[in-house]
């Protein structure tokens, strides 16, 4: 744990600087996001979800893929790697196995995590890969200039569907609970406290956890939309929003300026991965199996911590 | 240098295919994480560390598709573990872009490929050698490799082992480039003792919490790694970067990144390549070549020397970094450098480049599914000693 | 001993891989030889026909392939007709005598054996290859029969050790009665 003792959010919030810098790297700011971007907002819920949940920073590893979304691995102050396009998940999935130790975080967009590297999440979403997913769902590609991402809503204008979009959208909850993610959450960047609350459920959720925060893109969404600015978009939000803890992930698609559906959908105990694969190579192997030699305790009790 | 750990070493002589005697370099080089998916012919390699690994420690994953298998594997280097994925062409192809990523980050791995031949689909359970060059240049952007091309399933043995060493020296991605023939065929392969197999440790930073640098070198130009874990907190990213780490958009920082990435290979191609040379002095022709086709050529050699002609032998082992310096030595004192392949010209192409047009390159492609037939390699030996 | 070359054909099933590791085995890690065993993989090796090509040499072995068949057992006619061209002059042929009629010219020498109908005497048509494996050692002499025995024991598994070590002095004693001089 943090030397921090007060909660820092409140503690130097009069000061000359952000209240969660010891979880930033204020040596590369200011970041690239455009002003009213809803990914700062979300990064700072997920930087005070770590001091809430009580989580030693050097447990933590941050891992994002590539897009406006990518590039919170660059700012936060704890073990980042920035990878390649729609490969966060694979790449996480490989530091969890080589060091269980580690609570592994993916942070990355819509697009990354859905389009180019779709493949990756429902496969570590069946296999309940112990780390946690969260997705800045803006609808839209940012950092190549508003296209298409396979969220866009029907009839929204994106620089890739100038006459509107028409490709039936992924309701990500309901994807994410038909593969098998053992925490499903959704929440808008308005509801910072909740979804401060959600990333800390889910940071300590054993198995795939998964958090939606929707957050507007002010430069590409918004304008192409002609729906205002990043504050007429959480406006949009504070009025459309509705809190439905356990709705049937079935019915909760968004529309193009629709009710959005938020809360707290899955929450379920799967055994992970790691629980599974130790569980069937002890019975198939029993003593053979290397973490019954003694040098091998503490990694038993990496695997079950 | 540290011994290999007797529990992971299959003390021994046995009788064991290339890619099962790929899998025990694996184990004693002391991999503990494999994450690769099915492809013929090197699905042996991952099916035997499947079967093995539990009761040695370690860790295999069969994920979704190659490109996540060299990710997985990126992912579990940084993790701490020593790691390695294991494909044919197609999925080689797929792992491309994060081949990249691991030349861009320094990240020490291991890639097999059981080479078939291509393109495409081409023909899955049958031998090529036409992924040297991809081995090479198949990411984008400046970057260098290293590739050992071993001839026999002993040599799949130790130069797997050798390119965990080289990986960890270097902090690149070192590719093993089997071929259908070598991984498919059985041989007695002599185990040593874990005594006797030396092992490179992970080159760690000892730098205190706060005051490390991810990418800073000393003279050598290769930098010390910390993991996941480890306190450091540090940045890693595919960008162009300074050397805390940090996504640095400017052509003074890709200046120098790149040409160090390059340049800590180029720099040490004499102590990276491996080169087996017979008869070398003296000769009117040089017979280059590499993997399985080495052993096809052999008795085109020996019945051109029966016939008089003075023909050397020089096999690459290490087949990138390319043996420049040693071409170029030899480049106007030969006739020729004959290059039997398993392609329609690769390697050839870099011999031709190092003789500079002082001594002529003759090329003996082969577009893959079988081996040559030597009398074709004797044929070209005696065109080019006339 | 200079180069051999043995080429074990029959359908899948029948332990042709295993005949052709056993050899390969017992000359190159018990017998003091070199030896390369190589395969067709892929579709076309799996079901009907299937084939392993062995080379055992006292020199170390470069050209790991075939070139001329100096033993061809066959245990399938199928395999026996798609590979009994490639056998040499002078060279030998081993086959089930149940399954193949054997159509060489006189230069062959041909030994037949029923093997499969051996292993089923001996409770198991599974280890039909091992009395092969035996009947081979014997009428060929390429490979010490202690070499041979000791591949038999330490490739198959061990419950059935002793099925297959009686299976393969079957088929070494049938060589033995075969080739001892009539009368």
């Amino acid at each position: 744990m943090s030397d921090l003792k007060m909660d820092p959010c409140y503690e130097d919030v009069a000061e000359d600087r952000h209240p969660m810098d010891h979880l930033l790297r204020a040596d590369r700011l200011p970041h690239i996001w455009c002003a009213t971007c809803g990914i700062g907002t979300v990064v700072k819920c997920f930087a005070e979800a770590i001091d809430k949940a009580g989580i030693d920073y050097d447990d933590v590893a941050i891992v994002s893929g590539i897009g406006c979304t990518g590039r919170v691995a660059g700012y936060v102050k704890l073990d980042s790697y920035h990878t390649t396009h729609g490969r966060a998940i694979p790449f996480a999935t490989g530091m969890k196995l080589a060091n269980p130790r580690m609570k592994v975080v993916v942070f990355s967009g819509d697009g990354d995590l859905f389009a180019i590297g779709g493949n990756h999440i429902i496969h570590a979403a069946r296999r309940n890969m112990d780390i946690t997913v969260i997705c800045v769902n803006n609808f839209i590609y940012g950092m190549t200039g508003g296209q298409a991402a396979p969220t866009t809503p029907n009839t929204a204008n994106t620089s890739t569907t100038p006459h509107g979009a028409f490709e039936q959208p992924f309701n990500l909850p309901h994807l994410m609970e038909a593969c098998g993610a053992a925490y499903v959450a959704r929440w808008t960047a308005l509801h910072v406290r909740r979804l401060t609350e959600s990333f800390q459920e889910a940071l300590l959720k054993p198995g795939f956890s998964f958090v939606e925060a929707i957050a507007p893109c002010s430069t590409l969404y918004a304008r192409r939309n002609k729906l205002g600015s990043g504050y007429d978009l959480m406006r949009f939000y504070h009025d459309n929003a509705e809190i439905k803890h356990g709705s049937d992930p079935r019915e909760i698609d968004i529309g193009y300026q629709n009710k959005i559906t938020v809360g707290k959908f899955v929450d379920r105990d799967r055994p992970t991965w790691q629980m599974k694969s130790m569980e069937q190579l002890d019975s198939t192997l029993g003593e053979k199996y290397y973490l019954h030699d003694e040098a091998c305790e503490m990694c038993k009790e990496d695997i079950n911590a | 240098m540290q011994q290999a750990e007797p529990k992971r070493v299959l003390t021994g002589s046995h009788y064991l295919d290339g890619d099962h005697a790929c899998t025990e370099g694996a184990i004693a080089a002391g991999c503990n994480f494999i994450a690769g998916y099915p492809i013929t012919p090197s699905t042996e390699v991952v099916e035997r560390y499947a079967r093995r690994i539990p009761s040695i420690g370690g860790t295999f994953i069969q994920m979704e598709d190659e490109i996540a298998s060299i990710t997985a594997v990126l992912g579990g280097v940084w993790g701490g573990a020593k790691s390695m994925t294991v494909t044919s062409g197609p999925g080689f192809s797929l792992m491309m872009e994060n081949i990249g990523l691991a030349a861009m980050t320094e990240t020490p791995c291991v890639i097999v490929n059981v080479q078939r031949a291509g393109p495409s689909t081409g023909l899955p359970t049958m031998v090529g050698q036409a992924d040297i060059m991809q081995a090479r240049w198949g990411s984008h952007g400046d970057y260098e490799v290293i590739a050992l091309a071993p001839q026999s399933p002993q040599e799949a043995f130790s130069l797997t082992i050798e390119a965990f060493n080289l990986s960890e020296k270097y902090r690149t991605p070192v590719m093993v480039m089997l071929d259908e023939c070598i991984g498919h065929m059985t041989e007695r392969v002599v185990i040593p003792e874990a005594s006797e197999i030396k092992i490179l440790p992970r080159r760690m930073t000892d730098k205190p919490k706060g005051e490390y640098l991810p990418y800073e070198v000393g003279e050598d130009g290769i930098p010390s790694m910390a993991h996941a874990g480890d306190g450091h907190r540090y940045h890693i990213t595919g960008l162009t970067h300074d050397e805390r780490g940090y996504p640095a958009m400017d052509s003074k920082t890709q200046d120098t990144l790149v040409r160090r990435l390059c340049d800590k290979i180029r720099n040490n191609a004499k102590d990276i390549c491996m080169l087996e040379e017979e008869e070398i002095e003296g000769a009117d022709v040089i017979l280059l070549s590499y993997g399985i086709t080495s052993r096809v050529s052999r008795a085109a050699i020996e019945a051109a020397r029966a016939k008089g002609i003075k023909v050397g032998s020089m096999r690459l082992l290490t087949v990138w970094p390319f043996p420049e310096y040693r071409i170029k030595e030899l480049a106007g004192k030969v006739k020729a450098f004959v290059v039997p392949e398993i392609n329609y010209g690769q390697v050839s192409l870099e011999v031709e480049r190092c003789c500079a047009g002082k001594s002529e390159t003759i090329l003996i492609p082969h577009m893959g599914g079988t081996v040559h037939n030597p009398e074709d390699i004797l044929k070209a030996i005696e065109e080019a000693a006339k | 001993m200079p180069r051999k070359e043995i080429r074990i054909t029959g359908y899948g099933g029948q332990g042709v891989i295993l005949t052709g590791y056993i050899f390969g085995k017992a000359a190159a890690i018990f017998g003091g030889l070199h030896s390369t065993m190589t395969q067709s993989f892929g579709p076309e090796a799996r079901g009907s026909a299937c084939a392993s090509a062995l080379v055992v040499d006292d020199n170390v072995i470069a050209y790991p392939y075939m070139r001329d068949t100096d033993i061809l057992i066959a245990l399938s006619r199928e395999g026996y007709e798609k590979y009994a061209d490639e056998l040499s002059e002078n060279g030998i042929l081993v086959y089930d005598a149940d399954l193949v009629t054997p159509h060489q010219s006189d230069t062959v020498q041909a030994y037949g054996i029923q093997a499969a109908r051996l292993a089923e005497e001996l409770g198991n048509r599974i280890v039909q290859n091992i009395v092969v494996v035996g009947f081979t050692t014997a009428v060929t002499g390429i490979i010490d029969r202690e070499a041979v025995a000791k591949a038999v024991e330490s490739s198959v598994p061990g419950s059935t050790i002793e099925l297959n070590l009686k299976a393969f002095a079957t088929g070494y004693e049938e060589g033995q009665k075969l080739l001892a001089p009539v009368g």
